[in-house]
């Protein structure tokens, strides 16, 4: 212990000082356009090319000179190292020098850009000199972050969360990247709903935007068209209503039925979490298309002229209703089974009978669940993207009226910003009312003791329906899964259904050569892009997720449920939202990735870390704080501590966070179609180009393989998790063996 | 340095006005003074949620004091973190890391102290040794039981050879035949490596058969500090009377006071009895009830209202003029018949006096 109190040498100061240093002199402060594996420019004219140049070079050569100013703050720093961390003139230092660096790098990426000065301002004040600059690269994000660390330090030195460098430093890392990556794009999409063609600010053109009657005109009640905003909202209503009750009943029949096979209903669970989403609409199409096996069966049998009934609101609610059950299911066996089942043991031998015991005592405890799934069902659909796109025909909704805004002919991207504003007012509320209301409500009953008691089963009058409403839903499901399969293997659906493994030859051959294996099939380069994707994505969404959830359960300080809200927020913004948002933000300096594979990088993290934050929440707080605190008294610091206690007795919430950031990156759309280039396609925009061409063998097949590669690494997981948590079992049960 | 041994820093521990808020209002430490010597085995005690825990936890930098000054040895350690702070804790629950084994648990904070990995093995090898859990070093701590848990925490904490040991609770989670054998070893130690030592319990005779000194603790603040011994004979108010061992609290008048010595008067008798500095007026007499002595010649008439055998002693619950008294009784082999008048007084040590209400 005497050892770590008398330590002078502060290593992580050290690190972040020579880190900023080196991200000044030595690697290129701007984006290289190669990419970022590519590291040609070391031998391209690096270190005086003015593309490839360090900042110190540039100034070197007398040009971008304002990024000299920010030699100050860093050299600030190296008057602190040997002092003690208790003069105060080492927090007031690194206070300065780390907010002064990380404020002027801001405030010169935002003001000059590619053109010169961003604002008039600007130029009213210094003339209009040949001044422009490009993204940030290498050089300038290292130092940005090690001036936001320099800050972080400080600030702990100064005494905030007992002087804890690690906590400190995770939270202001958090609130950075959660700012740059969730608020800003979205608060400058907002803005840019009010920019007028030649840019300048109106509210005029927002209101004509926003008061536009493809938007809310009411003409559906009259026989007409009704607006985008109504439309998406009638739907998600609609979903919500029908996956809720769905979800309600699948979850009787596993907990409160003899029925034998629960197990096969409660496998549906994992169909959202592996299906990309607008797969189901094309399997509906297979069935009650135009040329649908079902379509054309009741035109032969009742001589009756095929229709297009499935395109428009039918098709999306049949399709999302059988993609988003699982999902109400999923919320809806938790609190089912959450109801202890001493309640209503209790009301049983206080005379109530079943129908009345379940009438009053089960029913009103899964109340919020059943809100909690309702509101989940109703933000999906709203936020669904490939479905109305596959399915929606003249019925416009919200998600999809923003892409055509944004990839349309008619390009306005005041207008895509104007309809993002509303999507996102509709799932904010939802995602508001469902934390106000249901956060106050905690009806679930498991008390953690070993509770005995089984479930009463449903009285008949009920199960009867419940079993038959639940059967045919899941039967339906299997045609519809099956269907994907059958659909993948045949010629051309409808016209020639001649068995062939065309599709997958098309998509995936490969031809063995001498220099190796040829990737000839058409899907390859899309397949190969969205795994490195998703297997770059998958480490850092459950890193950020799990730290933040660290942050969450396990240290208190100023400003945590701001902290916890924001995190969570990007669960409730669509991803056509985040997509929109982001070719808005980051196609021009400071932050300029639009076309590169960062972008998809970062959009995974962000629409998946409240995944990974929720899955460490879940297995945290079931963690005895004791063990946290008895390390800190052992001499081991919080970084220590969460390295060597709370990361290994982790591992299973670890697997699952990677496991399904990968999985939902893997499948994910709505976001993604704005941010794929040529260079980095995604398996699941190529599968939607496809469609669009009426290319629909290639989409199931390629969908299918998606299916089972997914379904393996879900698998897989299972297997994994479920041997590590045996272990785990018999480690958690220290506390009561006593 | 072949054969490490474990020894003691002991230090002392300061609390000057120290004073814990949570949020805004809720008051869990109310400006306490505190100073427990070096060497020492001290105990705080004091009913649930009169802030033991929390007083215990600013000891070992847990929880922050919000205002107030704490010292260990000579050092100034209010503001400084746990993990810079050379206190060790045994928890309630032990927190053993259940993902390590025996040996890695109690090595555990030797390898964040500097040691090189082998004295780090050696010391904690030791440690094992002396609390009699040679050979278990392999295990995990799943495969132990409680009280073998247990000792393992101690373990652990002891081998950091801290300047004060924490102990939040230790017996709570074994049983009761456990308990007895878990308290003496631990005082054992404590008393053979001179360590200090700072004990919570809420069990009143725990807290009596080791600390060196007891701080009675009521609603955030101090009740009274002193040896077990002066605790139990001359508590300072009803409530450490009452807490401490079972007291009856009767009304009395103090008649008279001469010198140290006051007469009182309670149910028309009279007795003598040291003033403890109180004057006339209306007073508090505290009595075990093994210092009631029933069916003497003279004294307050009681009736005996119900009469327990429960083994070694009888029980007796009395009433009279003065109210209800509880008292027990060695004699078990002429118990006393409920309904029978009898006459009651109190044994010349032992019954105190106290402020009145
Ligand atoms: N983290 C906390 N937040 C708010 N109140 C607390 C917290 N910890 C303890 N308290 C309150 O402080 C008081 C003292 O608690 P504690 O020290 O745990 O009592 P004891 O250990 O004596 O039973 C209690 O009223 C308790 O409710
Ligand atoms: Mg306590």
């Amino acid at each position: 212990m005497t050892v770590a109190n008398t330590k002078t040498t502060r290593p992580v100061l050290i690190f972040w000082i020579v880190a900023g240093w080196v991200g000044y002199c030595l690697l290129p402060w701007y984006m290289v356009d190669d990419g970022l594996w590519s590291f040609k420019w070391l031998v391209d004219g690096y270190p005086f090319d003015d593309d490839y140049a360090p900042a110190a070079f540039l100034i070197g050569q007398g040009v971008k000179l304002w990024l000299a100013p920010i030699l100050i703050p860093l050299a600030m720093p190296l008057l602190v190292i040997g002092r003690p961390k208790s003069d105060p003139l080492y927090a007031r230092i690194l206070i300065i020098s780390g907010a002064l660096g990380f404020s002027w790098l801001i405030a010169q990426g935002f003001s000059i850009g590619i053109r010169g000065f961003n604002y008039d301002w600007l130029k009213l004040l210094f003339g209009e000199p040949r001044i422009r600059q490009f993204g940030m690269g290498y050089g300038a994000m290292i130092s940005a972050s090690a001036f936001l660390f320099l800050l972080t330090q400080g600030i702990a030195a100064r005494g905030a969360i007992n002087g804890d460098v690690f906590v400190v430093s995770a939270i202001g890392g958090v609130i950075t990247i959660v700012t740059a990556f969730v608020f800003y794009p979205i608060a400058n999409m907002l803005f840019s709903a009010f920019i007028t063609e030649d840019g300048a600010y109106s509210i005029s053109v927002f209101a004509a935007k926003f008061f536009d009657d493809r938007l809310w005109g009411l003409g559906c009640l009259a026989g007409a068209r009704c607006g985008a905003a109504w439309n998406s909202l009638f739907l998600a209503i609609f979903v919500g209503v029908i996956t809720t009750a769905l979800g309600l009943c699948f979850a009787l029949v596993v907990t409160r039925s003899g029925f034998r096979y629960k197990r096969t209903i409660r496998a549906l669970t994992v169909l959202p979490v592996i299906t990309p989403p607008f797969v189901i609409g094309l399997a509906l199409i297979l069935l009650f298309g135009l040329s649908g096996s079902v379509t054309v069966f009741f035109a032969d049998l009742f001589g009756i002229q095929p229709t297009r009934w499935l395109y428009g609101m039918p098709g999306i609610l049949i399709a999302q209703t059988l993609a988003f059950t699982p999902i109400a299911f999923l919320v809806l066996i938790g609190v089912v089974e959450g109801v202890s089942p001493s309640m209503e043991e209790a009301a049983q031998t206080l005379r109530a009978n079943r129908w009345q015991t379940f009438r009053t005592v089960s029913l009103p405890l899964m109340r919020p669940g059943l809100a909690n799934a309702f509101l989940l069902g109703f933000i999906e659909s709203m936020a669904d993207f490939g479905n109305p796109l596959v399915l929606g025909g003249n019925f416009d909704v919200l998600s999809t009226e923003i892409f055509f805004a944004i990839v349309g002919a008619q390009y306005d991207q005041g207008r895509a910003a104007v309809l993002a504003m509303v999507l996102l007012f509709f799932t904010l509320s939802a995602f508001y009312a469902q934390r106000a209301w249901l956060g106050k409500k905690s009806y679930t009953t498991v008390t953690g003791k070993g509770d005995a008691g089984v479930h009463p089963l449903m009285p008949v009058g009920l199960s009867l329906p419940v079993m038959i409403i639940a059967l045919t839903w899941a039967l339906f499901t299997a045609v519809v899964y099956a269907m994907i399969v059958y659909g993948s293997v045949v010629e051309l659906w409808g016209v020639n259904n001649t068995l062939t493994f065309k599709h997958y030859v098309t998509a995936f051959s490969l031809r063995i050569e001498e220099e190796g294996i040829r990737w000839t099939g058409a899907a390859w380069d899309s397949f190969w892009t969205t795994l490195s994707i998703a297997a770059i994505a998958a480490p850092l969404t459950a890193a950020v997720g799990l730290v933040t959830a660290y942050l969450l359960t396990r240290q208190s300080f100023a400003g945590k449920n701001a902290f916890e809200f924001g995190t969570m927020l990007s669960f409730a913004i669509p991803g056509t939202v985040i997509g929109v948002s982001y070719i808005l933000a980051f196609n021009v300096p400071p932050i300029e990735i639009t076309g590169t594979g960062v972008i998809l990088v970062v959009s995974f993290i962000f629409r998946n870390m409240p995944v990974g934050v929720r899955a460490g929440i879940a297995s945290m707080s079931q963690l005895d704080k004791s063990l946290d605190e008895s390390s800190l008294t052992l001499g081991a610091n919080s970084w220590q501590t969460f390295r060597r206690v709370i990361l290994p007795l982790l591992r299973p919430a670890i697997l699952a966070a990677l496991v399904y950031s990968f999985v939902r990156a893997m499948t994910a759309i709505s976001a993604v179609i704005f941010l794929v280039s040529a260079k980095y396609d995604m398996a699941t925009s190529y599968i939607i180009g496809r469609v669009e061409n009426n290319d629909y063998g290639l989409a199931i097949a390629y969908s299918t393989t998606l299916i089972f590669v997914m379904l393996s690494a879900v698998g897989l997981l299972q297997l994994i998790v479920g041997r590590v948590q045996i272990g785990r079992r018999s480690q958690l049960s220290v506390k009561d063996a006593s | 340095m072949s054969e490490p041994t474990i020894s003691s820093k002991a230090a002392t521990v300061r609390f000057d006005g120290v004073s814990k808020l949570f949020g805004k209002d809720v008051v869990a430490v109310d400006n306490i003074d505190l100073h427990v010597a070096a060497g020492k085995l001290v105990t705080l005690l004091g009913p649930s949620g009169c802030g033991k825990t929390t007083t215990l936890r600013m000891i070992a930098g847990l929880e922050m004091a919000s205002s107030g000054r704490i010292l260990i040895g000579d050092r100034d350690v209010t503001k400084l973190p746990a993990t810079d702070r050379d206190v060790s804790m045994v928890f309630q629950s032990y927190a053993l890391f259940p993902h390590m084994s025996v040996l890695e648990n109690v090595m555990y904070g030797l390898t964040f102290s500097g040691f090189a990995k082998d004295e780090a093995r050696t010391r904690a090898l030791k440690g094992l040794d002396l609390v009699g859990l040679k050979g278990f070093d392999t295990r995990l701590p799943s495969e132990l039981s409680g009280g073998q848990q247990q000792r393992v925490a101690v373990a652990r904490a002891l081998v950091l050879e801290p300047q004060v040991l924490l102990f939040d609770e230790p017996l709570s989670n074994l049983d009761a035949k456990l308990r007895r054998q878990v308290r003496e070893d631990i005082r054992a130690i404590q008393q053979d490596l001179g360590l200090t030592v700072v004990y919570v319990t809420h069990d009143q005779e725990e807290a009596l058969a080791v600390s060196d000194e007891i701080v009675v603790m009521r609603n955030a603040a101090i009740a009274q500090i002193g040896t077990p011994r002066q605790l139990y004979d001359t508590p300072n108010d009803r409530f450490v009377a009452d807490f401490i061992g079972e007291a009856n609290l009767l009304e009395c008048q103090i008649t008279d006071v001469s010198g140290d010595t006051a007469t009182i008067e309670i149910a028309g008798h009279r007795h003598q009895l040291p003033s403890r500095g109180l004057t006339s007026g209306p007073a508090t007499l505290a009595v075990r009830p093994s210092r009631i002595l029933i069916n003497e010649a003279s004294g307050i008439p009681a009736t005996v209202d119900k009469a327990t055998y429960v083994g070694v002693r009888m029980e007796y619950t009395l009433t009279g003029g003065f109210g209800q008294v509880f008292a027990v009784q060695d004699d078990v082999d002429e118990p006393i018949a409920p309904g029978t008048e009898v006459k009651m007084t109190f044994a010349q040590k032992g019954p105190v006096l106290l402020p009145g209400e």
